[in-house]
Parts: C-alpha cells; sequence; structure tokens
C-alpha cells in the first residue's frame, strides 16, 4: 500500500510545471548561509547536493534495514539485499541496459575506469595496439589507460580538439585503424562542457573493431542516456554528480564483454567456491563486486535516479540549457572575462578567464559572498595547457539554480575586475 | 575591514599589479624553481649572494594576487640582509600567517610583510603567501641548482 501511495505522488508531481522554488524545497543545504550570505551553490560538476529524499532513504537504510548483503538468511539481510539489487535494477532501466548483471557498483566512475583497463586492457592488449582517448580527457580517464599501456606496450593515441573545444573528427579519421583496440571517450568535458558526437565515435570504433568505453561522469545527470541505441561496450559515472551519495559508482558493461573478463578484486561475494587448490568464480555482477560493497551508497544512488526521473531528464536538460545561455549571455557584459570552451553543444557548465586576475583570486571573493564555484585545472591539464592557461575558474549549473543567482554572479564578478583594476 | 578586505589590502593588490624586481638576474649566485601544482603557481627567484648578504634578488612567473605579491613584496625587503637574517625573517613571517585567527601575533618585526597577516584567516591561500618564501629558501640552500618545489 505504501509504495502505492509513493508512486500515486510521484505522478501528480510530474503532471506540475517544472518550478525551481519547489525544486529548491527539496535540497536542505541550499538553505544555509556561507559568510552569511545565502549559498549560490555553482560547483555542480564536481559533485552535487543531495535532495532530503536521497539523505532520508539513507537515514532509513541505518535506522530500519541495515545488515550485511548475499549471504544473511535473516530478515534484515534478504531486506537490504531486495533494496540493494533494486538499485541496480534502478540503475538498469534508467540507462536502459538489457540485464540488471550489466550494472557493476563499484566506487565511482575512476574505479569503473579502472577496472576495464585492468581487466579487459590487460588481457586483450599487446604491443602494437593503440588505445584512442581525447585531449578533454579527466585524468581519470588518461592515467589508467597510460598504466595499462606500459605494461602491455600499447600505444595511447590522442585525438585533439579546437579552440571551441570542438574534437576535431578529420584527426580521428586519421588515428582510428584496425590497431586501434579500446577507444575511450569522454561524453561531456569536465572543463569545456563540450558534449560530444560520442554516436558516431562509437560507430567509427565499431567499424574498426574496437570497444568503446564512455565516460558519463558529467553527462548522466544531464541528458537521457540509453546505452543499448548508444551501443557503447562500456558506460561509467559516478553517484555523487547525480544528487546520490559519494563512493558509489556505475561501470555498465555488455554482458557478452563482461562475462569475458576476469576479475578485478578477488575476495568475498565474487567467488562461487573457493578451495586451496581452484577458486570458482561468481556469475555477474558479483564477479566484479569483491566485497561488502558500499550498500547505502547504492541504496542511496537509486532514490536519487528515482528523484531525476521524477522530475524528467528532458526538462531538466531544458532548464539547464536556459541557465547556460543566460549566463554566457549575462557574462559577455564583462568584457575582462574570456569563455573558455564554447562548443555547439554544450552542458551548463562555464569555464572563463579574468584578464588580470587569477582564479584563485575569483574563487576566494566569490566565496566571501557565498559563490562556491570551481577554480584550478579541474583535472585536465592537457585543456590548460591547450589553450595556455594555468587555471580556469568554472561555474557549472544544476537544476536546482535559479537566473537571480547568475545575476548574483556577475555583479560579483564586476565587483572584483574593479578591485583589480 | 571585513575579512577578504584584509587580504586584499591596496599594497597587495598594488604589486600584484605592478610587481618589483620582476623578471631575471643575470648574475645570479642562487636560483631556484618553485612549482604549486594545484594551482598551476609557478615561479623563478634569482638570488645575488656577496660576502653572506643578499645584494639583489628578482623573480619572474605566473600566480594569483597573493602569491605574485608575496613574492613581489619580498623582494623588496631582503637587499643586505644576511642569508641567516632571511631565514629568520621567514620563520617570524611563516608563524604569523599560520597562526589561528583568534591568536595574538607580533606582526611588529615583520615591516611591511604584516600586509598578509589577513592571510591567516583563509588557510587554504597560505601556500600562496609562502611559495616565493619556499623557493628563495631551497635557492639559499641548493645552491646553484634549479630545482622544483612541490
Amino acid at each position: 500500500m505504501e509504495t502505492q501511495t509513493k508512486e500515486l505522488k510521484f505522478e501528480v508531481k510530474k503532471k506540475k510545471a517544472f518550478d525551481v522554488h519547489e525544486i529548491r524545497k527539496d535540497f536542505p543545504i541550499l538553505h544555509r548561509l556561507v559568510h552569511n550570505k545565502p549559498l549560490i551553490y555553482f560547483d555542480n560538476a564536481a559533485t552535487t547536493q543531495k535532495p532530503k529524499q536521497v539523505i532520508e532513504t539513507i537515514t532509513n537504510y541505518y535506522s530500519n534495514l541495515n545488515s550485511n548483503i548475499h549471504r544473511g538468511v535473516h530478515y534484515l539481510s534478504q531486506a537490504a539485499t531486495s533494496e540493494f539489487e533494486c538499485a541496480r535494477n534502478i540503475v538498469k532501466s534508467f540507462i536502459n541496459a538489457r540485464y540488471d548483471e550489466e550494472i557493476i557498483f563499484t566506487r565511482g566512475a575512476t574505479e569503473a575506469i579502472n577496472l576495464v583497463a585492468y581487466s579487459y586492457g590487460e588481457t586483450n592488449l599487446k604491443e602494437g595496439d593503440e588505445v584512442l582517448i581525447t585531449e578533454m580527457e579527466h585524468h581519470s580517464n588518461i592515467v589508467p589507460w597510460q598504466i595499462v599501456c606500459s605494461k602491455t606496450g600499447a600505444k595511447l593515441k590522442v585525438v585533439p580538439f579546437d579552440d571551441n573545444g570542438e574534437l576535431i573528427l578529420d584527426e580521428l579519421e586519421k588515428i582510428i585503424s584496425p590497431k586501434t583496440k579500446i577507444v575511450s571517450v569522454v561524453h561531456i568535458s569536465n572543463s569545456l562542457g563540450t558534449i560530444n558526437p560520442i554516436e558516431y565515435i562509437i560507430r567509427r570504433a565499431h567499424d574498426v573493431g574496437a570497444v568503446v568505453l564512455i565516460d558519463g561522469s558529467q553527462s548522466i545527470q544531464h541528458l537521457p542516456v540509453d546505452v543499448q541505441k548508444l551501443d557503447c561496450d562500456f558506460f561509467v559515472f559516478s553517484g555523487h554528480k547525480i544528487y546520490g551519495p559519494t563512493g558509489i559508482g556505475v561501470l555498465y558493461g555488455k554482458k557478452e564483454i563482461l562475462e569475458s573478463m576476469p576479475p578485478y578484486q578477488g575476495g568475498g561475494d565474487m567467488i562461487l567456491s573457493v578451495t586451496f587448490e581452484k577458486t570458482i568464480y561468481n556469475v555477474l555482477p558479483h564477479k566484479f563486486e569483491a566485497g561488502t560493497p558500499h550498500i547505502e551508497g547504492a541504496i542511496g544512488l537509486g532514490s536519487a535516479i528515482r528523484y531525476v526521473q521524477n522530475i524528467g531528464l528532458d526538462v531538466i536538460f531544458d532548464y539547464e540549457t536556459k541557465l547556460l545561455n543566460y549566463a554566457s549571455e549575462r557574462l559577455k557584459e564583462i568584457p575582462e572575462v574570456k569563455i573558455i570552451g564554447n562548443a555547439k553543444n554544450k552542458a551548463s557548465l562555464v569555464s572563463f578567464v579574468v584578464e588580470n586576475v587569477h582564479p584563485h583570486d575569483i574563487g576566494t571573493l566569490l566565496d566571501r559572498d557565498g559563490i562556491a564555484i570551481r577554480t584550478g585545472h579541474h583535472c585536465t591539464e592537457p585543456v590548460m595547457r591547450h589553450f595556455g592557461v594555468p587555471a580556469t575558474s568554472r561555474a557549472s549549473f544544476a537544476f536546482y539554480n535559479t537566473f537571480e543567482e547568475i545575476d548574483q554572479l556577475v555583479l560579483s564578478l564586476k565587483k572584483i575586475v574593479a578591485k583589480f583594476k | 575591514m571585513d575579512e577578504v578586505d584584509l587580504l586584499y589590502q591596496e599594497m597587495i593588490l598594488d604589486h600584484n599589479k605592478n610587481p618589483r624586481n620582476f623578471g631575471e638576474l643575470e648574475d645570479a649566485t642562487h636560483k631556484a624553481v618553485g612549482h604549486n601544482p594545484l594551482c598551476g603557481d609557478h615561479i623563478e627567484i634569482f638570488l645575488k649572494v656577496k660576502d653572506g648578504k643578499v645584494e639583489d634578488v628578482k623573480f619572474k612567473g605566473v600566480g594569483c594576487a597573493i602569491s605574485k605579491a608575496s613574492a613581489s613584496i619580498m623582494t623588496t625587503v631582503l637587499k643586505g640582509k644576511t642569508l641567516d637574517e632571511v631565514k629568520n625573517l621567514f620563520e617570524k613571517f611563516h608563524n604569523v600567517i599560520t597562526s589561528k585567527p583568534d591568536e595574538p601575533v607580533n606582526t611588529e618585526e615583520l615591516g611591511k610583510l604584516a600586509v598578509f597577516a589577513g592571510v591567516r584567516e583563509f588557510p587554504v591561500r597560505v601556500k600562496c603567501a609562502t611559495l616565493a618564501w619556499h623557493t628563495l629558501i631551497e635557492a639559499i640552500e641548493k645552491k646553484d641548482s634549479v630545482l622544483t618545489v612541490e
């Protein structure tokens, strides 16, 4: 009965028009003060805030369900297992995977990429093979491949981007070949906001027989993702960037590929039987989930995805695009501001530099006005090098941000520019 | 004064905009490169020591207002000091900017450097204010070598 009421509530809410002030009531942290100013949280590409529904799910788990999963016969263990597996099913439906067991819970996108690099990469790469990434990858989609390349003798190839921050597909055509065995590409750049043409890249990779990993860390919270339609072989994301807890992430992989891969870590839960002579590994997804997992993390992620589905990713994308366009327009009022990353297809973040003001000074001064942005290289040093800047300031928006908050950002920036004149 | 105005005082903004002793010193006896990988700050210190005293000092590099002003102001207070006096001054400077905001501090013997006392309200910015100094100390201790401080 309780479930039915809940679903009914979701239904009713969904029919209402998007109301940002209603949405903001769900996020307790948005109502606090920072340095005696109302918090304006523009660091959503680093991590998102959590709605009370997610916080309550986690509290409820520890208050009513806490137990280890998959092996207990007692009530709590079964209840916790069922919630955990339900979360897997929520993720599966959310990205339209074929099977629940194609969803592997990891610590985050970073661990998911490492899992593929070590398990798939080390097994399948050999000297003369090539791994293809892009110039705009996060360090977490560069370093694991460098490590696996140095172990296997494979070569890392990099597709460059142009000064707007768009991948140069002609260069991809020059680099991609039957030697290419793995293509690992970011869906949306965390420092430029570029939405990459992954459908095309996936098709070209498959043409030459390579498998494709899509880093969805910055797309899963902004765009509807359908892994079957995309036909990517792997898709990874972190829970905390989609309004869920930290320490939980997802590796999606096509079942037949995951089945062919050796385990990444050994331990409990990933085995069927163990003797000192021979260990038989468990089936998917457990083969890749050694040890007690982040149970409340997975359940919290499930709750976060439900929350996002309830608003609708199409509605979210539409509103966030309006925020992006508004911010880009308003920032043009300040001649000293230069936006880094001007791709035609862009997600809701603005990276910028300000003439004669270092990003760290901007970060400190905005913070005093209650505005949280990110300053630094955003774990994308090659991107900074491309534009010849040591760092940028980045304001990244979520559906709970408002146009008034952007006005405040512009006002504060104008003050800062004047101060440094 | 608001804490942030204490951090970005007029003198700091001025030295950021018009850094003093900016450039290379061809006859440097000591030099070192300082690098803060977190924020991408990069500084080079050139030091000329004669008879145990600082005869000249210059710097170049990129960084935030705090790190640039710190380097610039540093170069204006070193000339004529013995190397021990330089180290001593850095220690006092370091003590002040890493002290807790409510702790009483003696900024009198810091002279011009007292302008950085506001940094202690911003623990994440302490490294910005000390980068030039750490690099200077490296230059003194690892004479004639260029190295990276991380």
